[in-house]
């Protein structure tokens, strides 16, 4: 297969496998078969594509032009590697997953459930691929039109407010800041190509600045603060939307645009110039400490997880604006560690749903010893959002930690610090007293472990968590090269 | 041989077969005749659209007559353009015509209808074509004529007050063209456009030029719907006739804005309308007034026609900000815009229609929950609605790109602004008509609400492929439409 068709290849096959999905309506089994064969199949060609990139390629594929000059196009490059990488890898465990809750749980239309997912996946890939920033605006916004209907997929009232604030802010933020920066950027230079190093080279200080702070909240799927709302609104939607889309696909391609803005159209060089990104750095550092004191105060599990998440996206947004090598290299890091960590709680999250049917932290107390293997893994996952050995949360928190001394902003490895300490607060007890805890009064009954399907899912992504501590390497080498010119 | 005369033809084709629908009476037989006609209408322009872009500018003089005594007819990137427009929306609003016309319409006055269309049909394309002045102010008038019959003929009774309001205003604005066009004349004494072109610097500076240059401006503001000279507007959409309100959408008011193409950069020419008058001026201001007008009051409409009438208005803005840019690539905009818009709207008020079709009414609180019956239906709402929204890969995005990119290029980024404001505006009145129909309850149980039937569904989404087609690959449109831009910018006609 030749690059460029296993780049194509990678955006087609889950739009492909919606359509198969949606055929197989009558047959569920055939149809969750149909999943696991197309992200089984995705993960194989992104490892195809992963071979070209070993061997120091960046394969291209261009699709047809769009408007003059400016066309449809992919290019692979390490930190989009790193991206789909994860994606496809996770869809297969989520895949997983999602066959023993959404069978669990007993949820309806679930047809429609999974096209929508492929659809968004094949998005997803596209944010991940892009050759420039039109291609990612288009699958970014293909990302949040398809991610809509599993956000209000319960189609009750509540869904139907979650769905407008996430509509209303993802796209508020994305026609009104995001394109109008990308039309400006495409004035200015000519060119809207991601580019070693940057094309803003002939773009005045102030004018960039502004630009900058246009992509960076034009960018609404980092949920930056203030534009933070969507992320806890979607958590409406069943668990395995809230595991892969809203921890790691739909926020993760957030924070993966402002680094590829970042590094291939600002340049890390230009960028550690301009004034706004300082400021936009002290924005992302209040966005982590805020958010992870709201974090605190939210009994439900679900919502709690979702301001973890946005923290969390605070530090990839950091990472990139600190516009160093050690910044780049963290925040690039972190999508993963992240990614693994979030999964595997809000894997766990589900779990406990579908076992107990409950969702507030409080009544959680003593489920250790009915569910050791869901809050085993739930340690994990805690273990690397805090950044502790021996999970891999601790590299991404280390190389960020070390951005920070590299820019001699003291107070921004302040702000990391605090944030640690408060995600032990926040995440620590609950499998804490899961283990060590009563349970609250009144015979519970009797309660076992959740499906199979999800078991193994979210023993897996525990797992990578503990192996990502031991072999951080390959991540290591793949994203060291970014952050140089 | 025959294709020398394909001009003419263009325009006696559905002239002569007007008369010959009142002859065949019979409903279905009007339609048959309607549709063949409008048929070879489409094909007449793609050969004048081959003719125009391979061949340059086709001149075609009426009985011989060569120009500036005889009428001529100008076929150029522009014209071809918006012929192209006409008569595209023209044939797929016939074919749905028949289904939606028979349902809203008594059968014994069918045939009238279809009379009424053909004629508007002739005047929309005559003035497409023509290269003269007072020839122009005849085809707006016979195409103005059977558009407020059109209008009428709508079951609801407002629709009666609304083609009389569609009247009145209507004959202000033909009245205002004419006496533009008389003290033109009175001036240059030549009615010929290209020939008033090049006769008029002459008489620049006197205030007579001035007048005719406003009667004209004020005149076809009314007929495009110019905030605020739109009142006509929502009244007439939201009573007439589904077809003819998606006929109406698509074509009427796109030609008005190509009448002021040609009046402003074709007879005038730049250096006068914008140099010396400074036109622009006014032109934005009402552009971004009724940008913003009209899509606010669009979010407080209760019929869903009405939402899409105001829409149009602010619609219309965009047009009108693009000729006010007086760029190239303002102008490439709104020509790209004019086009754009009408796959757009015309493709909205089908889904709406096909929904009053079923439901005798589009008012919000009897669609609701109207997706669960009309699943098909209700997507291409929503599917045209994105491109209204200007979505990346529909057509919307196409025209939205260019405008902002226009407006930065003047350093203008406040009228980006309005443009990405007015979109999310978009959004919300789209998405209010969306909500009520997916997550609210049925509330019309009868037996009989079901999908739209083939009729009107097939050419929904025949439009709705046109939105995404032109969206994904926007390389002719945005080629004619700039190459055209560069026409008025340039060398005037």
């Amino acid at each position: 297969m030749s690059p460029a068709t296993a780049v194509s290849l990678a955006v087609i096959l889950p739009l492909i496998g919606a359509v198969g999905i949606a055929c197989l309506d009558r047959h569920p089994n055939w149809r969750e078969a149909m999943t696991l064969v197309t992200a089984s199949t995705l993960l194989g060609v992104v490892l195809i594509v992963a071979t070209q990139i070993q061997s120091g390629d960046q394969p291209t594929a261009v699709w047809w032009p769009l408007l003059p000059n400016l066309s449809i196009a992919f290019t692979v490059e390490p930190l989009g590697l790193l991206f789909a990488g994860v994606a496809s890898f996770l869809w297969l465990v989520t895949s997983v997953y999602s066959i023993g809750y959404m069978r669990g749980h007993g949820e309806s239309n679930q047809t429609r459930f999974y096209v929508y997912f492929a659809i968004a996946i094949a998005s997803a890939i596209g944010v991940a691929f892009a050759g420039n920033m039109l291609t990612l605006f288009i699958f970014y916004e293909a990302l949040t039109l398809s991610t809509f209907p599993l956000v209000t997929h319960h189609g009750s009232a509540e869904a139907k407010r979650a769905g407008r604030t996430y509509l209303g802010i993802l796209l508020t933020t994305s026609i009104g800041a995001q394109l109008l920066a990308i039309v400006w950027t495409w004035q200015l230079t000519g060119t809207l190509d991601f580019v070693q190093g940057g094309i803003m080279a002939d773009v005045d200080s102030p004018i960039a600045s502004v630009l900058l702070v246009l992509y960076v909240f034009g960018i609404g799927k980092a949920a930056l603060m203030p534009f933070h709302r969507w992320l806890p609104a979607a958590m409406v939607a069943p668990t395995p939307v809230s595991a892969l889309l809203h921890a790691v696909a739909v926020v993760k391609a957030g924070v993966f645009s402002i680094l590829k803005v970042a590094i291939y159209l600002f340049g890390t060089e230009r960028l550690s110039t301009l004034a706004s990104a300082d400021l936009l750095a002290y924005v992302a550092a209040l966005t982590i400490i805020a958010a992870s004191l709201v974090a605190l105060r939210k009994d439900n599990l679900k919502a709690r997880l979702a301001y973890s998440t946005i923290s969390q996206l605070g530090y990839v947004v950091l990472g990139a604006l600190l516009a160093n090598r050690w910044g780049i290299i963290g925040g690039s890091m972190h999508i993963v560690m992240h990614a693994f960590g979030k999964i595997t709680l809000f894997f766990c999250a589900g779990a406990i749903l579908v076992a107990t049917h409950k969702t507030e932290i409080s009544d959680m107390r003593g489920l250790g010893r009915a569910m050791p293997v869901t809050m085993g893994a739930f340690l994990v996952g805690t273990l690397s959002i805090i950044g502790l050995p021996p999970t891999g949360g601790l590299w991404s928190k280390w190389y960020l930690a070390l951005g920070t001394l590299h820019t001699e902003q003291i107070e921004l490895l302040g702000v990391l610090l605090v944030s640690s300490l408060l995600n032990v607060a926040y995440l620590l007890p609950i499998p804490i007293r899961a283990f060590f805890g009563q349970p609250a009064d009144g015979a519970p009954a009797v309660i076992r472990e959740a499906p199979l399907p999800s078991l193994v899912a979210l023993v897996i992504t525990a797992f990578a968590c503990i192996v990502l501590f031991f072999y951080p390497q390959p991540l290591y080498r793949l994203v060291v090269g970014l952050g140089d010119l | 041989m025959i294709h020398h005369h394909l001009p003419a033809l263009q325009v006696v084709l559905p002239l002569l077969a007007a008369p010959c629908c009142v002859l065949l009476h019979r409903a279905r037989w009007a339609w048959w005749l309607t549709l063949t006609v409008s048929v070879i209408s489409f094909a007449i322009t793609l050969g004048l659209l081959r003719q125009a872009l391979v061949g340059g500018t086709v001149s075609y003089f009426l009985g011989g007559w060569a120009a500036p005594w005889g009428i001529e007819y100008r076929i150029d990137e522009l014209s071809v353009f918006v012929l192209l427009v006409i008569s595209t929306i023209n044939v797929v609003a016939i074919v749905y015509a028949r289904a939606s016309v028979e349902q809203e319409i008594d059968s014994d006055r069918i045939y009238l209808f279809y009379t009424g269309w053909l004629l508007s049909l002739t005047g929309l394309l005559g003035m497409t074509v023509t290269a003269d002045a007072f020839n122009l102010f005849v085809f707006l008038e016979i195409s103005s004529l059977s558009g407020y019959l059109l209008v009428s003929l709508g079951n609801d009774r407002r629709s009666l007050t609304a083609a009389f309001q569609y009247l009145v205003v209507g004959t202000i604005g033909a009245t205002f063209i004419l006496i533009g066009v008389g003290l033109l004349y009175m001036m240059t004494g030549t009615l010929n456009m290209i020939d008033l072109a090049a006769r008029l610097p002459q008489v620049m500076h006197t205030r007579t030029v001035l007048v005719a240059l406003a009667f004209l401006v004020v005149g076809i503001g009314i007929k495009l719907a110019l905030f605020p000279l739109h009142l006509w507007l929502p009244n007439a959409y939201t009573y007439a006739p589904s077809a003819v309100t998606v006929f109406l959408a698509g074509t009427a008011t796109k030609v008005g804005v190509y009448v002021l193409y040609r009046f402003i950069f074709g007879v005038f020419g730049v250096q006068f309308s914008f140099g010396a008058v400074h036109l622009q001026h006014v032109f934005l201001t009402l552009a971004i007034l009724g940008i913003l007008g009209g899509s606010i009051v669009a979010l407080y409409q209760t019929n869903a026609k009405r939402i899409l009438a105001y829409s149009s208005i602010a619609q219309v803005g965009y047009m009108v900000a693009g000729i006010g840019l007086a760029s190239i690539t303002g102008l490439t905009s709104s020509i790209l815009h004019l086009f754009n818009h009408a796959l757009m709207k015309a493709a909205l008020f089908m889904a709406l229609g096909a929904m009053f079709y079923r439901l005798n009414s589009v008012m919000l609180d009897d669609l609701e929950g109207i997706a669960q019956r009309m699943p098909w239906t209700m997507a291409a709402f929503v599917a045209a609605g994105l491109s209204l929204i200007g979505v990346p890969l529909t057509v919307g995005f196409v025209s939205k790109w260019y405008l902002i990119l226009a407006a930065l290029e003047r350093g203008w980024w406040w009228l980006a602004g309005v443009v990405l404001v007015s979109s999310l505006l978009a959004l919300v009145y789209i998405w209010r008509i969306a909500e009520v129909a997916y997550f609210k309850p049925l509330s019309q149980t009868g037996p009989a609400v079901t999908e739209a039937p083939m009729g009107l569904l097939a050419p929904m989404w025949a439009l709705i492929v046109l939105n995404f087609y032109f969206g994904i690959d926007a390389s002719f449109t945005t080629t004619v439409a700039s190459r055209a831009a560069a026409m008025l910018l340039g060398s005037g006609i």
